[in-house]
């Protein structure tokens, strides 16, 4: 282990193990059992409350806890970066209630908790991917009624996913949906992938890792077993396309990962730099460098 | 020129047994919400190409028909039958209406049924552009080529009139009767044999009500539609309908060919309603 990853601290035993009684994480479990058996699939839970405001990450707080063993290694980041207020919040937290040692580094973590990115570096098989959703019913753009919308899943009635994609061409030329692109799971389910760029919808397809999606306003959470087919909602003639950029990163010079446009001036001076911080910081380390 | 007469001619013997058979046959149906609420005792048979109009006052259970005919709403007795069309899975067989599972009564109403709703922004989807609704049916079969939707979109605004280059625009930017010949459009895309329509024209001025039923009857012939309409205006009932049932207090009082009943009713209540048309 590296400086990046910090060594287990001392528990604060005011607290149960991570946070929630051993009660609720059975019953997150059982929903989780249930939703990797069915791919895709929206399980309800008995969402509780957590010491912060829905929308910074409760669901994927409260999936992280029912999972988390005193073994394990923790990363959590936010727009991919380990250093932002939500990430580091979240890494305090369960370094707190349940005592686990936290990296930055991601071949290192055996959880992983993410807000709308998956990491740049390829994930293992003895990783599990969790992630912060707000909304996780993809059809709720044109059907606001759930009992409907349970009823489009159970009937497998998936034509007006397609809606949307249309009018993304014929307003703009091209499918313009760039972050929360609808997926189908296991040739089944249509599935929310929460918001990730569509950058990142390839990695999912046969991903070695494990992915739970949890959404605690919704009070849902899904998953998406280890080596599942997930597919791409497209057109014959408008296929699915990831984002390019033109540019490389400006710190680590790297032209295949997901980079963000910084503004460094009143003139309107571009500069790019990836989203994912750990994958640019090593990079960095083994001597690569921006421009 | 011989082999494509003889398809022609095989063409016109299949259309012509399809049309010795009945599409929809019902059976003492009813669904009552109070006594004489709702309807009751229902039974007909419907032919491919047929046009049948319910007329009645408000309350006489029109409606509730209606959506019972249409698989909306399940009836206390009775049952429906529909003969699948012949290039569906199980072909020409009959498909008891509320018996068959949920997911095939949908593919139904999205493919070989239509629905008109009265108010065009039931039976439309406002959010999106009008291509879009066209095409809605299209994807939800499966259809997942942008030039063919496409295509489709602009050949059925033609089709209902409405000018192709307002394919990209809102629903809410057209008018009434555009909305309504937008939602016909909406339903035929998918080349139903089957279309139930609730008032099409009840909230349109005259002039755009002639328009649409010209546009209606047209596409009703040419298609070879068959069409369960439900109205309260004898005119419009005139116009479309083969045959007519006349409606009141839940129960159907008379039956006929259109021209009968409106020139010659024998039920008094049928007397009435047509003596209470006025005459410009």
């Amino acid at each position: 282990m590296n400086a990046a990853t910090q060594p287990r601290p001392g528990r604060d035993e005011a607290y149960n193990f991570a946070y929630l009684d051993e009660q609720t994480k059975r019953m997150i479990r059982r929903g989780l059992l249930k939703a990797v058996a069915i791919p895709g699939y929206q399980v309800p839970f008995g969402g509780r409350e957590m010491p912060l405001p829905y929308g910074w990450g409760t669901g994927g707080m409260q999936l992280t806890a029912a999972i988390l063993g005193a073994d394990d290694v923790l990363k959590v980041t936010d727009q991919g970066a380990d250093d932002t207020t939500n990430a580091v919040s979240i890494r305090r937290f369960f370094a707190r209630t349940a005592g686990v040692a936290t990296t930055e580094r991601t071949p290192e973590a055996t959880i992983i908790q993410t807000r709308h990115r998956i990491p740049e570096m390829p994930l293992s098989a003895d990783q599990i991917m969790v992630y912060q959703v707000p909304n996780p019913e993809p059809l709720r753009f044109i059907e606001p009624l759930e009992t409907e919308t349970r009823t489009m899943h159970a009937l497998n009635d998936y034509g007006v996913m397609h809606v949307k994609l249309y009018e993304d061409i014929a307003t703009f030329g091209h499918i313009a949906t760039a972050y929360a692109y609808p997926v189908t799971v296991n040739d089944r389910y249509v599935m929310d992938p929460s918001p990730i760029p569509k950058f990142d919808n390839p990695k999912l397809d046969m991903s070695p890792a494990l992915m739970l999606f949890g959404a605690g306003r919704e009070k849902r959470l899904y998953a998406v077993p280890p080596y599942t087919r997930v597919s791409s909602l497209d057109f014959e003639d408008h296929p699915f396309q990831v984002q390019k950029w033109e540019h490389n990163c400006a710190i680590c010079g790297s032209h295949e990962s997901f980079l963000d446009e910084l503004i460094l001036d009143d003139q309107g001076t571009q500069s790019f730099v990836c989203s994912d911080s750990d994958y640019c910081a090593q990079r960095v380390l083994q001597g690569e460098n921006g421009q | 020129m011989n082999a494509a007469h003889a398809i022609n001619h095989t063409i016109h013997i299949d259309r012509a047994a399809d049309r010795a058979q009945p599409l929809l046959k019902v059976r003492g149906l009813g669904k009552l919400y109070g006594p004489e609420k709702g309807c009751q005792d229902v039974g007909f048979d419907l032919y491919p190409g047929e046009v049948l109009g319910i007329v009645g006052e408000s309350g006489s259970g029109k409606s509730t028909l209606l959506s019972l005919l249409s698989g909306r709403c399940p009836p206390d007795a009775g049952r429906i039958d529909y003969r699948r069309a012949d290039s569906q899975k199980g072909a020409g067989q009959w498909l008891d209406l509320y018996s068959a599972s949920e997911a095939e009564r949908r593919t139904l109403l999205r493919t070989e049924w239509g629905f008109v709703e009265q108010n065009p922004r039931d039976g439309l989807r406002m959010g999106v552009s009008a291509g879009a609704n066209i095409g809605e049916r299209l994807m939800a079969q499966g259809v997942r080529n942008y030039q063919v939707l496409r295509a489709a979109g602009l050949d059925w605004l033609n089709q209902v009139e409405i000018d192709p280059a307002r394919i990209d625009d809102l629903p809410r930017t057209f008018s009434g009767g555009m909305q309504q010949r937008l939602q016909v459009a909406r339903n035929l895309v998918s080349g139903p044999r089957l279309v139930f329509m609730d008032e099409p024209t009840g909230g349109l001025d005259v002039s755009v009500q002639a328009r649409l039923l010209d546009l209606m009857r047209g596409l009703v012939r040419e298609l070879d539609l068959a069409v369960v309409i439900v109205t309260h205006d004898l005119a419009v009932a005139r116009l479309l309908a083969d045959r007519l049932m006349v409606m009141r207090r839940s129960r159907v009082v008379e039956t006929g060919l259109t021209d009968q009943i409106l020139d010659d009713p024998q039920h008094p209540y049928s007397q009435l309603l047509v003596s209470s048309v006025l005459q410009p």
